[in-house]
């Protein structure tokens, strides 16, 4: 394929305006939904053969979620696309000052394989919402999600202004290469890197969401109830979440020593609630997504050390990729397990001896993604509040914060540059134009040389917003500073 | 806080080299202090946005004094457009901190019901900003009251081709700012480079797109997110029908008047029809003589061009070959006093250097098209630059230019001006720039924005959790997508 040619298409189009009109944008959108209802069962499909997700996770994870924000995003539109007025001070006079959106023109999407929809979809929501062209390039980790991508898209968009190119390294470097006027990648920090590294070339402005260790930080809970919940969130946005391979997935637990044994014992009930006896055989659980990052979570488990730590599981069927929940209680803080994202069901539980350590824990570790805080304790949440930094901050859930319309999703630090969702993903995909307008009627006559004292004193006064000093300064009565 | 320090020299400013091994000492040292929480207070940001206010204000004549040497900057120029704006930004972080510091409460939506939400603006931690030479004080001094306001510790490197201004900063930072948490760093090219080495929470430069690449491929080796305020060619589009005389004094004012051209917004090159172009040329001669005299050239109410290298590059520029006969206005130059009069051009051809790379200086090509609608595409056929202005009475033509024209801002019947108003974003697109500053737009530029969403324990949704049964679909398709009646109906086993 001659990609610069397609890219120059694209640009064209682009330039012809089509792509700025709000109606176009609508049908746009409105194709999506329909994409997403009339080929349902073959996204379900292609998730079980990619990933081995359970259709009802796809749903409440992908597939549901990129609905909710195309309806949110259908009905914002009109109001997203209007220019806002910018307050101006008196003395400006016959002046209007607003902030215009306009679309950025041609830009890159590169999404990961773990939710191989939701990631693609909801960026092009974005650049759809916000007037742009726009090249997806989803993972080939996950193919057959990928070709269904590419195959049926075609069918319900405008393949003039929106097209999916599939590949993998090769390809995302030949694409990187390219000028965008935004780039939005999906990844790891790794390769984040290097999508910015290419983006110096035009200066293009980019969003990177990575990852990180989100670690789930649980407090005493004297209600049963309440520990019960605690428990529910964090399993099922631990190995209900992709298996764990997942950017904002629990990643590790911090719990005060004398309760860590009360959570496991929790936890190993509701594990086998949630799934069965057999967790395999619940079909609940999503695979690894290949061998190589199979073989990287059993490496995590070789050192003697981690694996005397394991208080729960141990079941890996490599042939089917396969990896049941496992607990570890305190693996040595130097391993592995330990310094990388996890991207797993591995789940280590490290225990402090005082809750509020956990501040410190954090902070002294890269920032995540997200954090994770259990407690009823509200001097201890103002303190994660004000003393931890992370892209996101829940109370009492996990990973609920994607599904929320109204805030921004993106990291800090390591985890990220830049957010979206909701209204952020117009914003991100926008250029908000300053447009002042000023009229012949008025004007400052001490704006324009030669220079003197007494213009010197208008000006003093002009920029004070010091008006009687101005008047005096015009009636003679005021000569200095 | 807020007084004057004592005359603490920082580790770094001693007669040693500042390398890469300074450089990170002084991070390490900034980031112990931003881990003290000091920055964080309200009180501290007043006192430090106070402290910069006085600084103007006690020291004009020094700040006057040095901006004279280096760039022999007009005192009415020093005072206005840098300390006058400086404190103008002062003023405004001063009144508005503490509605920018408030978290903001955001809707919650079924998706995530119950729950309540809010935005909470946290300070990134340690910031690097790198400033130009063309508006010394101002560059350096506003960037850092955005860092301030926002709660960061700041490390400061001033442009060294204006050398007693970076000095003058140096100094009176030092003397009234707080050194655990804001410093100045001094020097060239080696400083710099060992500074970019460090991680940062965030880099603000302000200069040009090729630094700005050194810049940004520094940044990406640590993901650190950056502002990069560049540059461009500013067209100035002019329309027949208007009141010819105050569009030229603007646009006089906005040229020569600021900095002799000298200025990221400044207007670049004119673009006007074959049939008012000479009416504007001999307008454009006429007020300028008003304003500076039969002699412009020796005017001292115009910047001089700053050094001999810059000097050497506009003298380049209009002596290319069929550059110079084009000339229909000034061309005067003296090396000595490195000054260049105003220089008007009439239709240098497109590839020309002139007309491909940012002027700088107090040189003004005018390009002439048949119909005025032309301008447009000429200007959209060239790198986005950081400000277009048009001229116009004609109201559709305005529109037109506002939806169709790509540029960081915009300003119609005017130059510069809409930088002055701090509800305004001031920032670049594509060529000219990446991200925006000024008024909330520096605090929100230096903060991060982070998403708290507050969930109770009550009212757990079981339909979240495997087994995984076609009810919880059902009903979960219902929430998610906001469908209430959808949800209620399969709540009750209504299909």
């Amino acid at each position: 394929m001659d990609l610069e040619g397609a890219l120059e298409d694209m640009r064209q189009y682009f330039r012809s305006g089509k792509t700025r009109d709000a109606s176009w944008r609508q049908s746009q959108l409105k194709g999506l939904l329909l994409f997403l209802k009339e080929k349902e069962a073959e996204i379900f499909q292609a998730l079980k053969e990619d990933l081995g997700k359970h259709h009802v996770e796809a749903f409440r994870d992908e597939i549901g979620t990129v609905k909710k924000s195309i309806n949110y995003a259908l009905k914002g539109l009109k109001e997203w696309m209007s220019s806002k007025k910018a307050k101006l001070p008196i003395i400006a006079l016959l002046s209007s000052a607003e902030v215009v959106p306009e679309p950025l023109g041609l830009v890159l999407v590169i999404s990961s394989w773990n939710f191989p929809f939701g990631l693609s979809l909801e960026p092009l929501i974005g650049a759809i919402a916000a007037g742009n062209t726009m090249v997806l390039k989803p993972s080939e980790l996950a193919p057959s999600c990928s070709s269904l991508l590419a195959n049926s898209l075609p069918t319900y968009l405008d393949t003039r202004a929106i097209r999916v190119i599939q590949g993998g390294g090769a390809v995302g470097e030949q694409l990187l290469q390219q000028k965008w006027d935004k780039i939005l990648f999906t990844g790891s920090a790794r390769v984040g890197q290097l999508v910015m590294a290419a983006a110096v070339k035009h200066l293009t402005p980019v969003v990177l969401e990575l990852g990180g260790k989100c670690p789930a930080v649980v407090d005493s809970l004297s209600s049963s109830w309440d520990r019960e919940v605690a428990v529910n969130r964090i399993l099922v946005s631990k190995f209900g979440a992709c298996a764990g391979q997942a950017c904002v997935a629990v990643d590790y637990i911090l719990v005060e020593k004398r309760y860590a044994s009360t959570l496991v014992e929790l936890m190993k009930v509701k594990i086998k609630e949630m799934f069965g006896e057999d967790p395999q055989a619940s079909n609940s659980i999503a695979r690894i997504v290949n061998q190589q990052h199979f073989l990287r979570l059993k490496n995590l488990l070789s050192d003697p050390a981690v694996q005397n730590s394991i208080v729960y599981g141990s079941f890996m069927d490599e042939k089917n990729l396969f990896v049941e929940p496992i607990i570890l209680v305190d693996p040595p803080l130097q391993g592995a397990i330990m310094t990388e994202e996890i991207f797993g069901p591995l789940l280590p539980i490290i225990t402090l001896e005082k809750i509020e350590d956990s501040i410190n824990f954090i902070y002294s570790r890269p920032k995540p993604l997200a954090i994770y805080a259990f407690t009823k304790d509200q001097r201890f949440a103002n303190r994660m509040l004000s003393e931890t930094s992370s892209g996101s901050l829940v109370f009492n859930d996990a990973v609920i914060q994607y599904a929320a319309d109204s805030l921004p999703f993106g990291g800090i630090g390591e985890s990220g540059i830049g957010n979206y969702h909701g209204k952020y993903s117009f914003d991100t995909f926008s250029h908000y134009k300053a447009v002042a307008r000023r009229s012949y009627l008025t004007d400052f006559w001490f704006r324009f040389p030669p220079w003197n004292n007494h213009k010197l004193l208008l000006f003093d006064t002009v920029y004070n917003f010091d008006y009687i000093g101005m008047l005096l300064v015009i009636l003679g009565l005021k000569r200095s500073r | 806080m807020g007084e004057e320090q004592e005359d603490r020299k920082p580790a770094s400013s001693a007669a040693a080299v500042f390398d890469a091994e300074a450089a990170n000492g002084l991070v390490g040292e900034l980031r112990g202090s931003f881990r003290s929480g000091r920055t964080r207070s309200y009180e501290w940001r007043v006192g430090q946005l106070k402290a910069i206010w006085r600084m103007c204000d006690e020291h004009e004549k020094d700040v006057v004094d040095a901006l004279a040497l280096d760039l022999s900057k007009p005192e009415l120029e020093s005072v206005v457009y840098e300390l006058g704006m400086v404190k103008g930004s002062c003023k405004t972080a001063l009144k508005e901190l503490k509605h920018w510091v408030r978290p903001e409460k955001t809707k919650t939506g079924l998706a995530t019901f119950p729950s309540s939400a809010e935005i909470v603006s946290e300070p990134l931690g340690v910031v690097l900003i790198i400033s130009a030479w063309n508006y010394p004080v101002l560059l350096a001094l506003d960037p850092v009251i955005g860092a301030i306001a926002a709660g960061n510790a700041v490390v400061l490197k001033p442009s060294e081709i204006a050398p007693a201004t970076s000095s003058v900063l140096a100094k009176l930072v030092a003397k009234f700012l707080d050194c655990s948490s804001i410093r100045v760093v001094e020097g060239g090219v080696p400083e710099t480079t060992a500074l970019l080495a460090q991680k940062w929470d965030k880099i603000f430069y302000t200069g040009n797109g090729h630094v700005g690449r050194i810049v940004m491929a520094a940044a990406a080796k640590h993901l650190t997110p950056v502002v990069l305020e560049l540059g461009g060619k500013c067209p100035v589009v002019v329309d027949s029908g208007i009141n010819l005389q105050v569009a030229t004094r603007r646009i006089i004012a906005g040229k020569w008047g600021s900095n002799n051209g000298q200025t990221c917004v400044s207007a670049d090159y004119i673009i006007t029809t074959k049939d008012y172009a000479p009416k504007l040329v001999d307008s454009l001669k006429k007020e300028i003589e008003r304003f500076y005299g039969k002699k412009p050239l020796e005017s001292k109410d115009i910047s001089r061009i700053v050094n001999s290298n810059h000097f050497a590059r506009l003298t380049k520029l209009v002596d290319e070959d069929k550059i110079s006969d084009k000339i229909v206005y000034g061309g005067e130059r003296d090396k000595d006093s490195l000054r260049i009069s105003p220089t008007i051009l009439v239709d240098v051809p497109q590839d020309s250097l002139i007309m491909n790379e940012e002027i700088f200086g107090p040189l003004l090509p005018i390009l002439t098209v048949n119909k005025i609608e032309e301008s447009f595409d000429l200007i959209n056929s060239r790198p986005n630059p950081l400000a277009a202005y048009l001229f116009t009475n004609n109201k559709e033509l305005k529109e037109r230019f506002v939806m169709s024209v790509s540029a960081g801002g915009i300003t119609i019947n005017d130059i510069t001006v809409h930088l002055a108003v701090h509800t305004l974003p001031f920032g670049g697109v594509g060529e000219s720039g990446l991200g925006s500053y000024h008024g909330k737009f520096s605090f929100d530029a230096f903060s991060h924005k982070k998403a708290v969403l507050y969930r109770g324990f009550a009212g757990d949704a079981t339909l979240r959790y495997p087994p995984y049964t076609k009810t919880k679909l059902r009903i979960l398709k219902a929430f998610v997508t906001g469908d209430i009646w959808g949800a209620i109906r399969a709540l009750l086993g209504w299909a």
